[in-house]
C-alpha cells in the first residue's frame, strides 16, 4: 500500500482517477462482449451442439411448423447457414446499428438497438422491452427500499444486541427467510391476503406511477414487500456478520479509548466497515432483478421484463428470450462499473490496489 | 487486493484450542488432554442444537429419497396414477367427503385435481429430483470452483487474472435468465438422451456450471494465504515441489472452506432447481417434482394446501441443510460466530 505523502515521479490525482475510470471502462466493455459471446453461444451453438440442424433453429426462430422446404429456404435466407462468428457479427452489429430481416415476402427493418427480432409477432424486441421495464423497475425499486432498510437495520441492532432475545428471534426469522422460495412465499401471500382477505390486489395489473401513483403502489405492495422479505433476511445476515466483524476491530476500540460517544462509534465507523460489502451485493443484486426479477413476475403476474422472457419461452419466441438475456448482461455489467467508480472514489486504497 | 487484508488463517487451524470451554467434568490438577482438530469441532457441532437437528432431518430426507418406492408402496399411491373417484366431476376437485382436497387415512396428503393423483406419493418422489440435482450441481461446482480457485491462488500471476476474470463473468451472469434460456434451448432428444434423463443432466450442468465462481472465490483467497505460510516455505526450503505443496501442504487445509461451503450450496441448488422446474423449464410433466407440483397449484388457489405441501417439503429440506451448513461453518471456522 501507499506510504504517506507524494513521492517522485508518481503521477498527481487527477491522472490516477482517470487511469482508474479508463481501466475499468475497458473491462465493462470486455465483460459486455464476453457475456454477449457466450449468450450467443446459448441460442445458437448449444442447440447445433445438441443434435439440432440450422433448418430446427430456423423453424424455433420463425415460430413456423410449415413445409420443410419453406424453412430451409427461411433459414438460408436468414443466414443461419452462414459460419458461427459471422451471425455473431451480424447480431452485434444489429444490437450497434440495427439490422434487417429478409422474410422473403417483404424485408422487415429492425432499427439500432435491434436485441433480436420476433417471427412471431412481426415486430422488434426491443420496443417490447422498452414497455416492460417501468414495470420491473417499479417492483424492483420499491421492493429494493424496504429490504435495503429493514436488512440492515435489523442486522445492526441484532449485532448490537447480539444474544438477545431480539437478536434470536430476528435470525430465526431471518435463516427462515432465506430457507423461502420466493414463488412460495409469493402464492402463500396471495392466498391469504388477496384471495383470502381481499386487502390487496391479485396481481396482474400495474398501474403506471404517473397516471395514478395510490394505484401503482396499491398493486405492488404484496410483490413489494414479498420480494423484501427474501432479500431483508439475506441483507440482515450478512449485515448482523460484517457488524460483528468490523466492531472487533482495533480502529473501534481505537474509537471508544478516545472517548467517542457509542452512537458515533457505531454509525460512522462501525456500519461504515460493515457496508462496504453489502454495497457491492446491493448493486449486483438490484441489476440481476432489474433484467427481470423472474419469478417475483411469474407468480405475481406481473407484465415485467421476466415474465416477457419465460412467457417467451413457453412460446418459443427465442429472440425475446435472448433480448431479456442481454439486456439484464447490460445491467449487470452497469451496475459493477458503477460500484467501482463509487469505490474508487471513495476508497484511495481500491483504486491505487 | 493485498495478501494482508485476506483472512490470515483457514477454518482449520483458526481453531484456538485454548478457548474451547474448559469440560467440567475434569478434575482440578489432571494432566489436560490433547484433542485433535477434528474433535474439538465436533464437539462444538454437538453442542449446537440447531445443527444436530438440521442433520438428523437431512439424513431422514436421504433416507426417504433412496427409499421412495418402499415408502410409496406400504403408505401410497403410484406417482402418476389418477384416481378419478376422488374428484367430482361437475367441479373438478376433489369431492367434498373428503375434508382439506380428498385428506384421508389412504391419501395422507389428500389428492391433486383434477386427476386425483396421490399428493403423498408425489411429494416423496420429488425428493428424490430434487437431492439428487442438488447434490451432483453441487459436487461439479465445487470440483470445478476448487480445482480454479487452487491453480488461481496458488500459480498468481497472469493465470489468476486470466481465472478471476473468467469469475467474475461468471458472478455476474444473470443465471437465473441464462439458465432459463438455456433449458429452453435444448431440444427434446439431444446428446443420445431423451425424457426425464436428459432434463437432469441439463439440470445438473447448468446448475453446477453457473455456481463455480462462488467456491472458487474463496478458495483462491484461501490458497493465496495459505501460500505465504510458514509451514508452506518449510516444506520447500526441504525442497518439496509444486504437486507435493499443493496436494500435502494446501489442500488438506482447505477441506474445512470446502466442506462448509458445499453444505450451504446445497439449499441454494434445490432454491434453483425447484425454480426451474416452477417455471416450467425444469422437469416436465408428469414427473413429480416439487416446483412442478407449486406451479400446477397456482390453478387452485382456492385450495391452498395444495400450495402448501410442496412449499413445506422445499421449506424443510432447504432450512434443514442451511442449519447444518451454518453450525459446520461455526464448528470449523469460530471467527464467523
Amino acid at each position: 500500500m501507499a506510504g504517506p505523502g507524494p513521492r517522485p515521479g508518481r503521477p498527481s490525482r487527477p491522472d490516477i482517477v482517470v487511469t482508474y475510470l479508463g481501466r475499468r471502462l475497458i473491462g465493462a466493455v470486455l465483460m459486455l462482449l464476453v457475456v454477449s459471446m457466450v449468450t450467443f453461444a446459448i441460442f445458437f451453438v448449444v442447440p447445433l451442439v445438441a443434435g439440432g440442424s440450422s433448418e430446427n433453429l430456423a423453424a424455433r426462430y420463425v415460430g413456423r411448423t410449415a413445409g420443410s422446404e419453406e424453412v430451409a429456404d427461411t433459414a438460408e435466407r436468414l443466414g443461419f447457414n452462414d459460419p458461427l462468428p459471422v451471425q455473431y457479427g451480424r447480431w452485434l452489429k444489429g444490437i450497434v446499428a440495427g439490422d434487417e430481416y429478409d422474410l422473403g415476402p417483404s424485408v422487415e427493418r429492425c432499427p439500432a438497438p435491434c436485441f433480436g427480432y420476433s417471427f412471431i409477432n412481426r415486430s422488434p424486441v426491443w420496443p417490447e422491452l422498452l414497455d416492460r421495464l417501468p414495470v420491473t423497475l417499479s417492483l424492483v425499486v420499491g421492493a429494493a427500499t424496504i429490504w435495503l432498510l429493514a436488512g440492515v437495520s435489523i442486522g445492526v441492532l441484532s449485532a448490537l444486541r447480539r444474544g438477545s432475545v431480539f437478536d434470536r428471534a430476528a435470525m430465526g426469522v431471518a435463516l427462515g427467510g432465506v430457507s423461502l422460495p420466493i414463488f412460495f412465499t409469493g402464492l402463500l401471500s396471495l392466498v391469504i391476503f388477496s384471495y383470502g382477505l381481499g386487502w390487496t390486489a391479485p396481481g396482474s395489473s400495474f398501474t403506471p406511477l404517473l397516471e395514478n401513483p395510490a394505484q401503482w403502489a396499491y398493486n405492488l405492495i404484496l410483490p413489494w414487500v414479498t420480494l423484501a422479505f427474501l432479500f431483508a433476511a439475506i441483507y440482515a445476515r450478512l449485515t448482523r456478520a460484517g457488524m460483528l466483524e468490523t466492531m472487533s476491530e482495533d480502529y473501534i476500540r481505537t474509537a471508544r479509548a478516545k472517548g467517542l460517544p457509542e452512537r458515533r462509534v457505531v454509525m460512522k465507523h462501525g456500519l461504515r466497515g460493515a457496508l462496504t460489502p453489502i454495497v457491492t451485493i446491493f448493486g449486483l443484486d438490484v441489476s440481476l432483478l432489474m433484467g427481470g426479477a423472474v419469478l417475483t413476475e411469474s407468480t405475481f403476474s406481473l407484465p415485467g421484463l421476466g415474465k416477457y422472457a419465460i412467457d417467451a419461452i413457453t412460446t418459443n419466441d427465442l429472440p425475446k428470450v435472448m433480448g431479456v438475456t442481454m439486456l439484464t448482461a447490460f445491467f449487470v455489467v452497469f451496475a459493477n462499473l458503477i460500484v467501482d467508480i463509487v469505490y474508487g472514489v471513495v476508497d484511495p486504497r481500491v483504486r491505487l490496489g | 487486493m493485498a495478501i494482508g487484508s485476506e483472512p490470515r488463517t483457514t477454518g482449520k487451524l483458526a481453531v484456538p484450542i485454548g478457548t474451547d470451554p474448559v469440560d467440567p467434568s475434569r478434575a482440578p490438577g489432571t494432566r489436560i488432554e490433547g484433542r485433535s482438530l477434528r474433535q474439538v469441532a465436533w464437539r462444538r457441532l454437538r453442542r449446537d442444537r440447531g445443527a444436530m437437528a438440521g442433520a438428523v432431518v437431512v439424513i431422514l430426507l436421504i433416507l426417504m429419497a433412496v427409499f421412495a418406492p418402499l415408502i410409496v408402496d406400504l403408505l401410497g399411491h403410484p406417482p402418476n396414477e389418477f384416481h378419478q373417484d376422488t374428484i367430482d366431476p361437475a367441479t373438478q376437485l376433489p369431492e367434498f367427503r373428503f375434508p382439506f382436497g380428498g385428506f384421508s387415512a389412504e391419501y395422507l396428503m389428500g389428492v391433486e385435481p383434477p386427476f386425483g393423483r396421490d399428493i403423498f406419493s408425489r411429494i416423496i418422489y420429488g425428493s428424490r429430483i430434487s437431492l439428487l440435482i442438488a447434490f451432483l450441481a453441487t459436487m461439479l461446482s465445487v470440483v470445478l470452483g476448487s480445482t480454479m480457485g487452487v491453480i488461481a491462488g496458488y500459480f498468481g500471476g497472469w493465470v489468476d487474472t486470466v481465472i478471476s476474470r473468467a469469475m467474475d463473468v461468471f458472478l455476474a451472469f444473470p443465471i437465473l435468465v441464462f439458465a432459463i434460456a438455456l433449458a429452453g434451448v435444448v431440444p427434446d432428444r439431444a446428446f443420445g438422451l431423451s425424457g426425464d434423463t436428459l432434463r437432469i443432466v441439463l439440470l445438473i450442468f447448468i446448475i453446477g456450471f453457473f455456481n463455480w465462481g462462488y467456491i472458487a472465490r474463496i478458495i483462491r483467497g484461501q490458497t493465496l494465504s495459505l501460500r505465504e505460510r510458514e509451514f508452506v516455505d518449510a516444506a520447500r526450503s526441504l525442497g518439496a515441489r509444486g504437486p507435493y505443496i499443493i496436494f500435502k501442504e494446501i489442500v488438506p487445509n482447505l477441506i474445512a472452506p470446502i466442506v462448509i461451503y458445499s453444505t450451504l450450496l446445497i439449499p441454494t441448488n434445490i432454491i434453483f432447481e425447484a425454480a426451474l422446474s416452477f417455471l416450467g423449464v425444469g422437469i416436465r410433466p408428469p414427473t413429480a417434482t416439487w416446483g412442478g407440483m407449486l406451479s400446477e397449484a397456482v390453478r387452485y388457489y382456492t385450495l391452498p394446501h395444495f400450495v402448501f405441501w410442496p412449499g413445506l417439503a422445499i421449506f424443510i429440506t432447504v432450512l434443514s441443510f442451511n442449519l447444518f451448513g451454518d453450525g459446520l461453518r461455526d464448528a470449523l471456522d469460530p471467527k464467523t460466530r
